[in-house]
């Protein structure tokens, strides 16, 4: 069963990382449009997510508590020392959640808007950036139980140049994802042709945060390229990541929108599984070389039994759902398009 | 202010503060859905009003129900994590229930909220009925968590270990039904009374009459079937209390000394140095009564419970007595309300019982924090009743000060925001929903 488990974690943390990504990079990429155009990308990106933003973040509460009720170590580990961090990545949830809704449903237009955009805008910043600082930390090593003063056990853990890389390496990735999928929801050609150049230039500089996440794990001592290259799975990954990056702009180039996206998405699983698979079953390296594995670390074989089986039957209620709602505003989008 | 003061406030906060907007969460679908059942039954257009209204309103709430709801699922950890490092395979499996009824919840609203107009109008009922089952269901499923935490079970405590885990017993535990049950009326009365004054006061000010008494009629009904029910259920849940934790229900009833027959205490001043209740009206025998069925039982006083093991008695004696209070004066206004609906139907819209509406806005939720004051600080010093302390159990970090002091300002900013929109919402009904009788026919051809 615990295999079960391990799967629908992993899913669960890829599809926040495409999914919620996706609806972060949306507002990540309006911050960066110069005031005068931020009104259409915002209205592109309200249509894109509008109705399935609170779907989104349940994958983040689904991961959670799979990691508290299946590896319970792991859960209160993170807590302990990645605590900063985490409640930092709560405010940003909280103000981006709340921000979003209050811009679409306050009943009166005025000045109040500027400021829920404001606090949308840099909360989509902020929060994949501490998601991915919270990522590298699990993988950085430099979690360290046996600390005693304050910053090394609650500060370095999380504030070293390998974590805060893969932070912006995160941003970048929910902006590039976000710009693919905003191209096929553009209303004409003029914002169609406007999201393909945000996707190119997200795209370099997504290229150029992960070349930074390289240099920076060098300078920490991280063997980050042995991890990637040394194995397989791992190289397999990254050469399947590229060709497809190459296969993706030769279909936009051709005006497709649906292939790119889904181009796009196995990208993110590509790195994901590159970054994930060296370390199995490992889910935290800690300094002191005790690294906290899903296998050993995990709960008592009825709680697991349980917990897969709450996850298997939960998701034969949910995906059939979950599809029928994307199916039916997709279908609804285009009607009112033709 | 210590680490671990801190800890507790910051949880206890984010709980008071999530509790409601959960509450409105479970509740307000089913006000909503019963509204949307008369448009399409009747085609008066002030149910679709209504319907449309109150959901632009639960969008709201569930946003920051939402936010609240996944900050407390990383702050177990980042609070205790030392409880769940145990406690989180034993009570975790109505959590991992729960995780699919929030998730079909918010599908469902995903659909409802988006779907006037553009879908099927039975299924696009459905799908607001489905979003008030689902959060009624999560609510109860994370009540499990709770009364596991005041009446642990699934599992053998040996020598500081937690063996033989049976998650399907942790969750079915002894103060399960009693908490669920009476945490559900409590949602339904709390936000069916908020709701109703909130519309008796526009109707006093006669603002939008016709609008605000079809809206106050549903949301009244449903507040005040639940709150002459709660008392019932409020029994029920004194006696659970009594069998598993007889220090909680000491506590409650700032009983000192061990007691028979024993008499409700109503009101008065817990003087814990000298171990008496100082101004109490006491009714003779009626506790003995509530807790064992006859007027001659023994009850528990804290002079069986070691002191350290004792929860403060002021706070929970307070909260209990709110809690009665507040519970007692709405199930009047209830049996007022009905008593005018089955006799005269004009008095229901008398200016005098709206007014007591009005007064009642506040006070399920009041009650509300009230009981779960009762719940949780009655529970100390334990986390897991008898098991483990909550000293033990908080998390090594220093500094909680700070991040208490940061969520306090982000539930009061949060709050504020809230209030400020709803009263934004109210305000521009004339201009949406307003639109003279003749213009509503032709709108509807
Ligand atoms: C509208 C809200 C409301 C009202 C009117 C009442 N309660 Fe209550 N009470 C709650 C809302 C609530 C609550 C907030 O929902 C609690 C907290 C935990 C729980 O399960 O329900 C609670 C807890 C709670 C507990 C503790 C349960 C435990 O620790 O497990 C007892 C003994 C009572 N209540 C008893 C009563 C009685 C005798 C009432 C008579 C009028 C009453 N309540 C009215
Ligand atoms: C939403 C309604 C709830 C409210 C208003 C509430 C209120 C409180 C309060 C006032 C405290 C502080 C007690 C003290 O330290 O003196 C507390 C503590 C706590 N509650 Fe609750 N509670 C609620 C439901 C729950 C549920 C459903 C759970 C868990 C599944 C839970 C878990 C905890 C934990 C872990 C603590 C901290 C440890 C402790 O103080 O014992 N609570 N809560
Ligand atoms: C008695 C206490 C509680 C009740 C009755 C309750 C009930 C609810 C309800 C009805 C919702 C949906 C919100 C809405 O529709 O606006 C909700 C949201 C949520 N609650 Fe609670 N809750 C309680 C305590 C807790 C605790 C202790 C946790 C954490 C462990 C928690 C985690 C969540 C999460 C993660 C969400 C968001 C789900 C989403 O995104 O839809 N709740 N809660």
């Amino acid at each position: 069963m615990h295999y079960v488990i391990i799967i629908f974690l992993w899913l669960s943390i890829l599809l926040y990382l495409v999914l919620g990504g996706a609806d972060f990079g949306a507002g990540i990429i309006e911050l960066f449009t110069p005031q005068p155009h931020r009104g259409r990308t915002r209205k592109a990106a309200y249509q894109a997510i509008g109705p399935i933003w609170e779907a989104n973040h349940m994958w983040l509460v689904i991961a959670v508590v799979i990691l508290f009720v299946g590896f319970p170590a792991i859960y209160s580990t993170m807590s302990i020392y990645l605590h900063i961090p985490l409640v930092v990545m709560l405010l940003g949830i909280t103000a981006r959640g709340t921000a979003f809704v209050f811009r679409n449903y306050d009943a009166v237009v005025d000045n109040m808007q500027k400021i829920y955009d404001r606090i949308f805008l840099y909360s989509s910043f902020v929060t994949p950036l501490f998601l991915g600082i919270i990522a590298g930390s699990a993988i950085s090593g430099r979690i360290d139980p046996s600390a005693t003063d304050f910053l090394h056990a609650y500060v370095y853990s999380w504030l070293n140049w390998f974590s805060v890389a893969i932070g912006l390496f995160t941003v970048s990735l929910c902006s590039f994802l976000a710009s693919i999928y905003l191209i096929g929801e553009a209303a004409n050609p003029v914002d169609a042709k406007e999201f393909i150049y945000k996707a190119r230039v997200w795209n370099i500089v997504t290229v150029g945060c992960g070349a930074v996440v390289f240099i920076a794990a060098e300078a920490e001592h991280i063997p980050l390229v042995k991890w990637v290259f040394g194995n397989t799975i791992g190289l397999i990954a990254v050469i399947l990541a590229t060709l497809s990056l190459i296969l993706l702009w030769v279909l936009v180039a051709r005006g497709k929108t649906i292939f790119p996206r889904i181009l796009a998405g196995f990208q993110a699983t590509m790195i994901l599984l590159a970054v994930t698979y060296v370390h199995f079953p490992n889910f935290i390296v800690l300094k002191t070389g005790n690294n906290l594995s899903l296998f050993r670390h995990q709960a008592p074989a009825a709680s697991m039994n349980t917990l897969g089986w709450a996850l298997i039957i939960g998701s034969v209620f949910i995906i059939p759902a979950l599809f029928y709602l994307y199916y039916s505003f997709q279908k609804d989008k285009h009607r009112e398009q033709h | 202010m210590d680490d671990f003061l801190a800890a507790r406030s910051q949880m206890a906060l984010s709980l008071g503060f999530h509790i409601i907007y959960a509450c409105i969460g479970m509740v307000m679908p089913f006000f909503m859905a019963v509204a949307h059942y008369k448009w399409l039954k009747t085609k008066n257009p002030h149910y679709q009003n209504v319907a449309k209204a109150w959901s632009k309103g639960v969008a709201i709430f569930f946003a920051t129900g939402a936010v609240s709801g996944t900050i407390l699922s990383f702050e177990l950890g980042l609070l205790w994590p030392k409880f769940m490092q145990h406690a989180g395979p034993i009570f975790g499996m109505p959590f991992s229930l729960e995780g699919t009824a929030f998730f079909i919840e918010a599908i469902a609203l995903g659909f409802f909220l988006y779907g006037w107009g553009k879908l099927n109008p039975a299924f696009h009922w459905f799908t607001g009925v489905v979003v008030g089952v689902s959060g009624l269901a999560s609510g109860i499923l994370v009540v499990a968590g709770n009364s596991w935490m005041n009446s642990p079970a699934g599992f053998d405590y040996v020598n500081g270990q937690y063996l033989n885990i049976d998650p399907i017993k942790a969750m079915f535990n002894n103060a399960w039904f009693a908490e669920a049950l009476h945490m559900t009326l409590a949602a339904f009365a709390a936000t069916g009374f908020a709701v109703a004054g909130v519309h008796a006061l526009m109707i006093i000010r006669k603002r939008n009459v016709a609008f605000h008494k079809t809206a106050f009629k549903i949301a009244a009904v449903f507040a005040c079937i639940a709150a002459i029910l709660q008392p019932f259920a409020g029994d029920i849940a004194a006696k659970s209390v009594a069998k598993r934790q007889p220090a909680k229900l000491a506590a409650m009833e700032a009983y000192f000394h061990t007691t028979t027959p024993a008499p409700l205490l109503i009101g008065g001043v817990p003087n814990e140095k000298e171990k008496k209740v100082d101004y109490a009206i006491e009714l003779p025998g009626m506790l003995s009564f509530l807790v064992h069925d006859n007027f001659k039982g023994e009850v528990r006083g804290l002079d069986t419970i070691p002191q350290q093991d004792q929860p403060p008695v002021a706070i929970t004696h307070y909260a209990f007595q709110i809690m009665v209070g507040l519970g007692m004066f709405m199930m009047a206004v209830a049996l007022l309300y009905f008593t005018a609906l089955w006799f005269k139907k004009n008095w229901q819209v008398k200016n005098w019982l709206l007014k007591l509406f009005v007064a009642a806005i506040p006070t399920g939720f009041i009650a509300v924090e009230a009981g779960w004051t009762v719940t949780e600080v009655g529970r100390q010093p334990w986390i897991i009743q008898g098991i483990m302390r909550t000293a033990d159990a908080v998390t090594p970090m220093p500094g909680i000060a700070y991040s208490f002091y940061i969520f306090t300002a982000i539930y009061i900013s949060l709050s504020i925001v809230v209030i400020f929109l709803l009263y934004r919402q109210i305000r521009m009904v004339p201009v949406v929903y307003d639109k003279p009788e003749a213009d509503l026919q032709l709108n509807h051809h």
